[in-house]
């Protein structure tokens, strides 16, 4: 196992946002009030160019989260060798504040999906997800964070919630977790489960971020609500009450807006990033 | 309860991901325990939306020349024969060029894979690792006698893309509003990046051989005589030179003509 401090990463218990680079100038000038950035590991694995040089710049104004979509910690097939050193590439010359990953898996026989692909939650996946973890773990020299996933459907064999196979995975490995609320309404509201009743038994006290963001609306076969993940559109209100309800019990928390489709302007981006601010002065520090 | 007929293997879920008319898994079910139907869809849907969009956002100008409808079908069949082969999409579509020139539809489209490999090369010069290129005087400071035994290196940004087909033409007839209609001819397109935005250049008869030799360390002198040869036409070294410097195209002059082996 790896050997984890008993801290939990250090961004700030302020809003964050998904970066994207036709906010760089804005951000520079006055970001207020967001507080740190988060960018996806996978879009700064160049060799140069203006990523970088934006990245660069960003950093020195503000922590930054480095968000991994595309190692497929959840994969029966061993991680990738090469994703595995780019990865600790960045992680090595940018030393971001924090690094999460997903509960998921997107590449199969040496072809990667570009989705975040689901999984049973069984004896075989836990063994699996652990060893990835420690193997991710090892290889960047730091504790990761896990996040939970949106669920469309669920498998016949799975013999663990959710929230009890994370917490068996952060006792496991020493992961840390990223408690993504719009996945939990969008998987509640998908699979019939009570949103609050998911929350009370993640393990919140591993939580080091949490994730915003909105989703589409569709319907199944049968004519039921089926929320698609789309971090396309603004956070809907039950997602903020859940917010509301899920701070109450954890304590202030890091806050992230993701809106990574259909990006909008700056200043609407700022306003979610600032009810996030919001939903924070309601929290006993 | 879990048996091993409706265990789902990543396999069994990857066949059925990119191939919407075979069956969902046995074991993937709603909140209710009832089949999931529909709801895989979401996830061959976001697979096969954001690869084309994906391939969209590269080959804007492929894009355009077949219209929406088409590319929409050529990147569906691309993306299932060819799905991404590392989690870094800035390379995605390194296999588009010659998917083009293969795909019997589009025969007639000869131009089409010359074209995706300038969209390609200005993608590769945007994530190209940056250099610190040589003053727009660098070659002025030399001995004109010596100039012929200087070797230049080239930023890395730099692209040469050699066509029988007028590529940069249709690049620019798809993306500068007024450039003028392509006419049928070879042309060879060079991408420099001045700073951090790339942009492709037509280059004068014989710069692509020019460009080449100069990649593979010959000196001026010789790589221009290669330039030369067999071209009908005079080769503008003067010019071309002026077209390098004035964006960034150089990185580094060098003398010892120990370094050359040819």
């Amino acid at each position: 196992m790896f050997d984890t401090a008993a801290q939990l990463p250090a961004l700030p218990h302020a809003p964050g946002v998904g970066y994207k680079p036709q906010h760089f100038s804005e951000i520079m000038e006055d970001a207020a009030p967001v507080a740190w950035l988060e960018i996806h590991a996978e879009n700064y694995m160049g060799m140069g160019g203006r990523p970088l040089a934006q990245l660069r710049h960003l950093d020195e104004e503000f922590p930054i989260s480095v968000h991994g979509v595309g190692l497929s910690i959840g994969g029966e097939g061993p991680l990738d060798p090469e994703h595995l050193a780019r990865l600790k590439h960045l992680v090595d010359w940018l030393k971001p504040t924090v690094f999460s990953e997903h509960l998921a898996w997107s590449t199969h026989d040496g072809s990667y999906f570009n989705d975040l692909l689901p999984l049973p939650y069984t004896a075989a996946t836990l063994t699996r997800v652990c060893d990835h973890i420690d193997a991710l773990q090892n290889t960047i020299g730091r504790q990761m964070m896990l996040e939970n996933p949106s669920s469309y459907l669920a498998f016949a064999e799975s013999t663990w919630s959710e929230p009890d196979f994370l917490r068996e995975v952060t006792r496991r490995s020493g992961c840390a977790l990223l408690l993504d609320v719009n996945n939990v309404f969008v998987s509640a509201t998908n699979l019939d489960y009570d949103p609050k009743a998911y929350i009370a038994e993640y393990p919140l006290e591993k939580v080091g971020e949490i994730h915003l963001g909105g989703h589409d609306e569709d319907e199944d076969d049968h004519g039921k609500p089926l929320l698609i993940d789309s971090h396309g559109a603004a956070v809907v209100d039950p997602v903020w009450a859940l917010l509301d309800h899920t701070l109450a019990l954890s304590g202030p928390k890091p806050i992230l807006i993701e809106w990574d489709n259909d990006v909008p302007d700056w200043p609407i981006l700022a306003a979610e990033a600032r009810r996030a601010a919001q939903a924070l002065t309601k929290v006993p520090a | 309860m879990s048996t091993p007929q409706n265990d789902v293997s990543q396999s069994a879920f990857r066949a059925a991901l990119l191939d919407g008319s075979s069956p969902v898994p046995d074991g993937l079910k709603d909140g209710a325990g009832n089949p999931a139907a529909r709801r895989f869809d979401v996830y061959r849907n976001n697979v096969a939306v954001s690869l084309t969009e994906a391939l969209e956002t590269g080959f804007p100008v492929i894009a355009k020349l077949l219209g929406p409808d088409n590319f929409k079908h050529v990147a569906g069949v691309f993306l299932r024969q060819s799905p991404p082969s590392a989690p870094v999409m800035m390379h995605y579509g390194a296999g588009f060029p010659n998917f083009l020139r293969g795909f019997e539809p589009l025969k007639s489209l000869g131009y089409l894979g010359d074209v995706a490999e300038l969209e390609l090369a200005l993608r590769r010069s945007y994530h190209a690792a940056d250099s610190t290129a040589l003053a727009p005087d660098a070659l002025a400071q030399i001995a004109p006698e010596r100039l012929p035994e200087v070797r230049l290196t080239l930023a890395p940004s730099v692209e040469v893309i050699p066509s029988a087909w007028p590529i940069y033409d249709l690049w620019a007839f798809n993306m500068i509003p007024g450039a003028p209609k392509p006419q049928a001819r070879a042309q060879d397109t060079i991408v420099m990046r001045p700073e951090y935005d790339p942009a492709p250049h037509a280059l004068p008869p014989g710069g692509a051989r020019f460009l080449d030799a100069l990649r593979r360390g010959m000196p001026l002198g010789a790589a221009a005589e290669e330039a030369s040869a067999n071209l009908g036409a005079e080769f503008d070294l003067g010019a071309l030179l002026g077209l390098l410097l004035s964006h960034g195209a150089l990185t580094d002059i060098n003398h010892k003509e120990d370094l050359w082996t040819a």
